[in-house]
């Protein structure tokens, strides 16, 4: 057999049972990779459920810094008797299958192509401790130990970083070393030499950052001056609504009285919640609220009120798995179409794609100024991996220069110079963005009425065909000068001859751009350009138009992202490609040169049906 | 209806303390139906309004939809209004309310509004105690659909179309008191002299006021059959306690006879009078109240006046602890923690 012999370049798979504590854990090893200095990607791959259902929790080691999914486990730690099989046959040749051998393998598992790696984690831990659900958790830092010592980390950046972890509760800190030691010292005794792989201390990941993109678009929004936040609970957006909460508390309190400077308002379904942001975009302040599809689907009247009443709102879709209910807790990339043209009749929103943390930190921000610049809703689209995974990214920073634009709201005193008569709906600068008035701001002028009927330019209801028409009209002129201030789309030329280029957006990004490394290598080169934004520009219009063939990469069926630039860039027949997974783990750079051989082939070979260059790798 | 409403006023016509005329309070002209009981809720509101000498812009008018959610429009030409989605009236009140805490925010709404597609959202405004007035004109039919029976329609009724309403009735007044609502209120359009004192009360109520109007449908309910009718109404009306409404020292008194009175004071200083009948609870207790509405139905009477009050009430933003300055005001200075916090931040992930 030939063992996997490898430094800071391999993927760990732990597999556990979920409500046993082990995702902290797991997170503990995640964090000393990335202490060490070795970029590191964990991704928890978790049930809809509280406790008893698998859970696995992925940790890709990368010095090269290629941090999406790689698809297979170099590594498994097999702690969850429920998918020991599974989690047996998935380990690549030549790998290693650690699990708790205080009960033997059953028959069968008898694989001559791993390296398996028995510890009796649960005697261990129960010779030690006596208190049930310490004996429960402490099972989980045994193996970390354990694997400290296999990987060669060593004992040492482990224990430093439980003490980190339990600064400020050091009693809680004790057990936790007694339980690395344990695990390490049975690897050291009874498993000297059985693993080829290990980590070593790195300078790959300099000042990058290890977080979560919900925390990130959290920060983004209390930066930017939320102060009211409308929410329900959905998974995978929760923790948004959480951090913004955790960091209002701690940054947005009035120092002289204690008061809070936000409210944060748990609504009764997501309808209300929605319109307590426009309620509140609509009276002055910022607002936002989080959701995932389910809430965009509630959601969808309101967000055609805020577009055609022209009120700025953010909305925060951390896309999971559909249709319906779908699968809670994986990720996806599906809510494209539901959401560029969210609500009945002809309404279009304004869509942010950010692909890191940072991105989610800076266009939540950024989304504020543009939700009132533009005096519409505007709508962040994360997802599970991205929003709830940690990820490594550049170290966020703010301008103390910057000031909020507030767009084109008349204060009672420039009511009072206007000569003209003023009308909410006038577009006096010609950018289809009209200048609004808030309640209370003047005595006798700017007063009038909000409503999702069809208005006139003075906000009366109308039912006059022309007056309709121009308003609808004057919205596509905003929806152009939105196309000019939204985030530019990043193109990386790697084919000079533009043959063939490759577009993907947010989440995809990591494994996208691994997957074109790896193609360039083999000799195919393809450009690449990261659509940031919905609107399209005409710089996506181009990159299309110029190249022969454009592989749309994304997580979804039905290729929704090639859709909505088929209707709305007028593409040719068959100049789009189709790269798509939708099986509710993140896409990995495997899959996706794959697709894009097979599509090649296919090319070249028409006999080759079509079809197969849409197979996928479900692993 | 009319379509022209003279320009001219009196020049010696009466001022308030601000110096406004009744005319700095009126809207557009209603295109209701003639009759509609909602025009005279629209006259008491703007009444309330100019003889409470409230600044007009001060007012934040918030409605959903249906004839009802129509009628914004007829009052207070001089305050913002938003006409929102069906149902969804107090959850862009709650947001309003939210962004701005100085104004004051009278929701007004219908029952089919309220009753039906509205009421998880008017059961959690209420729950939440949003300073606001909460209005429902409740004629127990769907007007701009023509005339379909509503949710607040009373077993038995019978519209104009003739069949008896085949369901148990929502009562829009005992599901207020029972969600938390600390002011609470029936009133009639046909008597403007307990509304008008009511309305008063419920805008110097602070936190959520909910005021239901019988308000009845001239064109598809308000046939003698109809338990919403004018002359149903009038004869099953059942006043409880009666009360007076005194704003700024300044006494405005209710109709009806009354024997021994309690004087309760509410949070920006006016108080109410109540005038306890011999035969009725206090309307300040929960349970009687509740009691009373359900004694009033048994003998098919409508209990009207203030059925429920309880004037020390915590509204969302004390629960919520939110600053005093309204959060629309606030600025970078307030919101903003600035970069040197960031990097403290990104300093304690590594």
């Amino acid at each position: 057999m030939k063992r996997i012999e490898r430094t800071n370049d391999f993927v760990v798979r732990f597999a556990n049972v979920n409500g046993s504590g082990s995702a902290s854990a797991n997170n503990l090893f995640a964090k000393v990779v990335y202490r060490l200095g070795v970029p590191v990607s964990p991704k928890n791959v978790f049930p809809s459920n509280i406790q008893g259902l698998p859970t696995w929790y992925e940790v890709r080691i990368s010095d090269k810094g290629y941090l999406g999914r790689r698809g297979g486990a170099d590594f498994i730690i097999a702690v969850n008797g429920q998918t020991l099989r599974d989690d047996y046959d998935m380990v690549q040749p030549g790998g290693y299958f650690l699990y708790d051998s205080t009960r033997d393998l059953p028959p069968g598992f008898d694989r001559d192509d791993i390296t398996v790696i028995d510890i009796p984690l649960t005697q261990l831990c129960n010779d030690e401790f006596s208190d049930n659900r310490m004996r429960q958790l402490m099972k989980n830092i045994i193996y970390i130990g354990a694997i400290a010592y296999l990987l060669d980390i060593g004992l040492e950046p482990v224990s430093d970083s439980v003490t980190k972890q339990f600064a400020k509760k050091p009693k809680l800190a004790e057990p936790n070393i007694r339980a690395l030691e344990i695990g390490y010292q049975y690897a050291e005794k009874n498993h000297s030499d059985a693993c080829g792989l290990s980590i070593e201390p790195s300078a790959a990941v300099g000042d990058r950052i290890l977080i979560d993109g919900n925390s990130g678009a959290a920060l983004g929004a209390l930066f930017a001056g939320a102060t009211v936040v409308g929410w329900y609970p959905i998974t995978p957006s929760t923790s948004v609504v959480e951090a913004f909460e955790r960091f209002a508390s701690r940054y947005r309190i009035d120092p002289e009285t204690g008061k809070k400077n936000y409210a944060a308002i748990q609504a009764e379904d997501e309808l209300a919640a929605i319109g307590i942001g426009i309620g509140a975009g609509w009276n002055g302040a910022r607002a936002f609220t989080a959701t995932s599809g389910p809430g965009i689907s509630l959601m969808s009247e309101f967000l055609g009120l805020a577009y055609f009443t022209e009120i700025p709102v953010v909305v925060i879709n951390v896309q999971r798995s559909g249709p319906s209910t779908g699968m809670p807790t994986r990720t996806q990339q599906s809510d494209l179409l539901a959401c560029a043209y969210a609500s009945h009749g002809d309404t279009r929103n304004v869509l942010l794609f950010p692909s890191d943390p940072l991105e989610c930190f800076e266009m939540t921000a950024d989304a504020f100024d543009l939700a009132d610049r533009l005096q519409t809703p505007v709508i962040v689209m994360s997802d599970l991996d991205l929003g709830m995974n940690d990820h490594l990214c550049a170290p966020f920073s703010w301008d103390d220069q910057r000031r909020y634009d507030r767009g084109k709201v008349l204060s009672g005193e420039e009511l009072d110079k206007i000569e003209k008569k003023w009308g909410r709906y006038l577009d006096i600068d010609k950018d289809g963005i009209c200048y609004r008035t808030l309640p209370g701001a003047h005595p006798e002028k700017g007063a009038y009425t909000t409503r999702g009927t069809s208005h006139n330019e003075y906000a009366a209801y109308t039912e006059g065909s022309a007056a309709y028409e121009r308003s609808m009209n004057r919205l596509m002129i905003k929806w152009e000068t939105a196309r000019r201030l939204v985030p530019m789309p990043e193109i990386d030329i790697r084919d000079k001859n533009k043959k063939l280029g490759a577009l993907y957006f947010g989440s995809t990004a990591a494994s996208a751009v691994e997957a074109l490394d790896r193609l360039e290598e083999s000799g195919i080169p393809i450009s690449s350009m990261r659509v940031r934004a919905f609107p399209f520009q005409a710089e996506i219009f181009d990159f299309i138009a110029e190249h022969e063939l454009v592989f749309v990469i994304e997580q979804n069926r039905d290729s929704q992202m090639e859709i909505l630039l088929a209707g709305e860039c007028q593409v040719a027949p068959g100049k789009m490609v189709r790269v798509t997974n939708f099986n509710g783990l993140a896409i990995t750079a495997r899959m996706i040169t794959n697709q894009v051989h097979t599509a090649l082939l296919a090319k070249e070979k028409p006999f080759i049906s079509q079809i197969s260059a849409v197979q996928k790798e479900t692993s | 209806m009319s379509y022209v409403r003279p320009t001219f006023r009196h020049p010696d016509s009466q001022k308030n303390k601000l110096g406004y005329s009744r005319k700095a309070y009126e809207g557009a002209i209603s295109t209701l139906c003639a009759g509609c009981g909602h025009d005279s809720i629209v006259s008491s509101i703007i009444t309330a309004f100019f003889e409470m000498s409230i600044e007009p812009h001060k007012v934040v008018k918030l409605s959903g939809i249906g004839c009802s959610s129509k009628t914004p429009a007829y009052f207070l030409g001089r305050s913002h209004g938003f006409n929102s989605v069906h149902g969804r009236m107090p959850s862009v009140a709650t947001g309003a309310n939210m962004a701005n805490k100085d104004l004051v925010y009278l929701g007004v709404s219908g029952d089919g509004d309220t009753a039906s597609i509205g009421m998880g959202q008017f059961a959690h405004v209420v729950r939440r105690n949003l300073n606001m007035i909460y209005v429902v004109m409740n004629n127990g039919c769907y007007g701009l659909t023509k005339g379909q029976d509503s949710a607040t329609a009373d077993k038995g009724s019978k519209s104009r179309k003739g069949a008896p309403v085949s369901f148990e009735s929502i009562d829009l007044c005992e599901l207020a008191i029972l969600m938390g609502a600390d002011f609470v209120g029936r009133g009639f359009s046909g008597d403007k002299k307990q509304l008008l004192p009511m309305l008063k009360a419920a805008i110097s109520h602070k936190g959520m006021a909910f005021v239901d109007v019988i308000s009845p449908c001239v064109t598809f309910n308000n046939a003698p059959t109809s338990t919403k009718s004018y002359s149903w109404v009038r004869d099953h009306m059942e006043a409880t306690s009666t009360f007076d409404f005194i704003p700024m020292q300044q006494e405005i008194l209710t109709e009806y006879d009354h024997g021994s009175s309690i004087p309760v004071p509410l949070h920006d200083g006016s108080i109410i009078t109540l005038h306890k009948r011999e035969d009725k609870e206090v309307i300040t207790n929960k349970k009687d109240a509740i009691a009373s509405l359900e004694e009033a139905k048994v003998k098919d009477h409508i209990l009207t006046g203030i059925l429920y009050l309880k004037p020390d009430s915590e509204d969302f933003h004390d629960i919520n602890q939110t600053t005093d300055t309204p959060l629309s005001q606030l600025t970078e200075k307030e919101l903003c923690p600035g970069n040197e916090v960031l990097q403290a931040f990104n300093e304690s992930l590594r």
